[in-house]
């Protein structure tokens, strides 16, 4: 407890915690479209895109603060989304070959190149191997000063086309068609999807950081039918995802973050899928159980008298599976017939159920009853 | 009637899809003031005579006027446009209502939001279609004619003087579609024009007073007395022209 509260006191610490935990925020934010636009996977190719662009910016300016480096990863994540573009529209390779061969090339071509810096004379390359996994703790006051504006800049864009935005994720056609810029819009989508991306690589890694973007709202989809709720819920979890795993790789050098913030969010996700009220698992059990009550004995022993008159002595037995369905919403009628043969009602043979003599003649009173 | 320009007409419309034509050197005139079906085979190029006149599709020729003007974004709001059910997914988190009220967001400035009157107009488009208690419902939970419902709305909140529908009534129970009929005729009683995809022969008289005849080329366009003709039906449905179809002249008999 003491040393967490040190810790909490700490300057730097501090910063490191803001600035994960608002790339949490923005990337849950934004991803719920990427979610909902089926585009998680656009997401793992652009920012595994983004690893040649940092060492180019870092080579061609020879600096490594964020904005430099910025500035190079969103150059090669849209060349990435550009050029499956162009292979998806102009070749016969379908758009999912295209986007794991821009994985594989781009990501490639990034390991290269870093391999090479190592072996530079300068020493000011060091750490350029953190974007790869992520490392909260190399980020310093300015670096958050730049994800604050740029993330902020991506919530603002993203309150002030949230129209658009929803028309266009839900029916393109048909934003189209109502004379919305449906082309500028996509392509304002995935810059936004890039530019989300690029600031978390430092802390997360080009590796982990589509999931910063599609996990939030995957655990968020399960609370609510809501699209401002769900875009509410996702910023909140990927911003506690975010605090949790800069806390806990900061305890010691050799944590890195990004694969810390994955096992939170998994675990948010897990935790989703079985308790989120509106799609959870255990939330549907509970309504599958409520809704399949137990029948009263009265109601299948009328069941059974309707289903033996409208068969008049054609068929002798009912299945339990017609029973239930005799008796209409789905309720449980097992408990029910085992009652009616306890009490001499009705019988079965096979697993067809039919009413004895008995039966059949208190089906007939109980139908009087009802007719009266 | 020739005085006013027809609500749209296409000319040498050519749309290929790789090489391969899927709508062939279409002239088509709808007047305004009726309710017109295209009817076709599957693969007759139906949906995309609609998406092209839409501007969802590049033509590889020719030209579309829509009130005598050449479609573009100063008639967006004179036009309504019904898209297929399936081409959406039902799962996005909003509800009935909202889904609707998505018919009004062209209109005014990028300033402003949805206002009392915008909300007036969503819930009684709501109630014509007969989904007023529905309103709040999460759209997947909605049956395939509550969908179609659902999209009818949203293009009555449009206020459009032209319907381009794809399909309306796929999926659709026989009394919903008797009232969505009615819909269509109150829209012809305001002066609005109507063209919709239509798969089934047997209804087509009933619910329409012209008709298209489309398999890649314009077989025959008019009104449905004349144009839904057994000939003319052969012609576009091929040798096989359905046994159930019912033209006009021998159902009047």
């Amino acid at each position: 407890m003491e040393t967490f509260l040190q810790f909490l006191d700490d300057y730097t610490l501090r910063n490191v915690l803001l600035g994960t935990a608002w790339i949490g925020v923005v990337s849950g934010s934004l991803g719920t479209f990427a979610f909902l636009r089926r585009q998680s996977l656009l997401g793992d190719v652009i920012s595994h895109a983004t690893l040649p662009g940092v060492v180019l910016a870092f080579l061609a300016w020879q600096r490594r603060e964020i904005g430099v480096l910025m500035v190079g990863a969103a150059g090669t994540g849209l060349l990435a989304t550009a050029l499956i573009q162009v292979v998806d529209t102009r070749t016969n390779i379908k758009r999912d070959g295209a986007m794991g061969v821009a994985l594989a090339v781009f990501f490639g071509v990034g390991v290269l190149l870093l391999s090479m810096i190592q072996n530079l004379p300068t020493a000011s390359q060091a750490g350029l191997d953190k974007f790869i996994f992520g490392q909260a703790a190399a980020l310093v006051q300015s670096d958050v000063i730049v994800l604050l504006v740029v993330g902020g800049a991506v919530l603002v864009a993203l309150l002030l086309l949230w129209r658009e935005l929803k028309i266009v994720t839900f029916d393109p056609d048909f934003a189209r068609a109502a004379g919305f810029r449906v082309t500028i819009l996509e392509g304002g989508i995935v810059t936004l999807i890039v530019v989300t991306i690029v600031i978390g690589l430092q802390t997360v890694g080009v590796i982990l950081m589509s999931a910063m973007l599609i996990a939030p709202a995957a655990a968020a989809r399960q609370w609510t039918d809501r699209l401002s709720i769900m875009v509410l819920v996702a910023a909140l979890v990927g911003g506690a995802s975010g605090a949790a795993g800069a806390i806990v790789s900061a305890f010691g050098p050799q944590i890195p973050t990004g694969p810390v913030v994955v096992l939170v969010l998994t675990a948010l996700v897990l935790v989703s899928l079985f308790l989120g009220h509106k799609r959870g698992l255990v939330w549907h059990w509970r309504r599958q159980r409520r809704s399949r009550k137990l029948a009263d004995p009265d109601t299948v022993l009328g069941a059974l008298g309707a289903l033996e008159s409208a068969h008049a002595g054609t068929v002798r037995g009912h299945p339990k599976a017609v029973v239930r369905m005799a008796v209409g919403q789905s309720a449980q009628v097992g408990q029910a017939l085992a009652v009616l043969r306890e009490a001499g009602l009705a019988d079965e043979h096979d697993g067809d159920w039919s009413l004895t003599e008995r039966g059949r003649s208190e089906a007939e009173r109980l139908g009087r009853d009802s007719g009266d | 009637m020739q005085a006013m320009p027809p609500a749209l007409e296409v000319n040498d419309l050519t749309v290929a899809y790789r090489d391969k034509p899927v709508l062939w050197d279409i002239d088509l005139q709808v007047p305004t003031g009726v309710l017109m079906a295209v009817v076709g085979p599957n693969g007759a190029g139906k949906t995309t005579l609609i998406k092209s006149v839409m501007g969802l599709m590049q033509p590889a020729a020719g030209s579309v006027q829509v009130f005598g003007e050449p479609a573009g974004r100063q008639q967006v709001r004179r036009i309504g446009y019904v898209p297929q059910r399936t081409s959406v997914d039902w799962d996005f988190p909003t509800s009935v209502r909202d889904v609707v009220a998505m018919g009004r967001y062209n209109r005014g400035g990028r300033w402003r939001r949805a206002d009392r009157r915008d909300a007036e107009r969503v819930a009684r488009a709501l109630a014509t279609v007969d989904m007023e208690d529905l309103a709040d419902r999460q759209i997947s939970e909605l049956s395939g004619g509550q969908q179609q419902r659902v999209f009818l709305a949203r293009a009555l909140v449009q206020d459009a003087d032209l319907y381009l529908m794809d399909e309306p009534f796929q999926g659709v129970d026989a009394v919903t579609e008797e009232s969505m009929v009615a819909v269509l005729r109150r829209l012809q009683e305001q002066g609005r024009t109507v063209l919709a995809v239509h798969h089934d022969l047997r209804t087509a008289p009933a619910y329409f007073d012209w008709v298209a005849l489309l398999n890649v080329r314009l077989i025959a366009s008019g009104p449905m007395a004349t144009a839904f003709s057994e000939c003319n039906l052969r012609e576009t449905f091929g040798g096989s022209a359905p046994e159930w179809a019912n033209p006009p002249v021998t159902a009047a008999g």
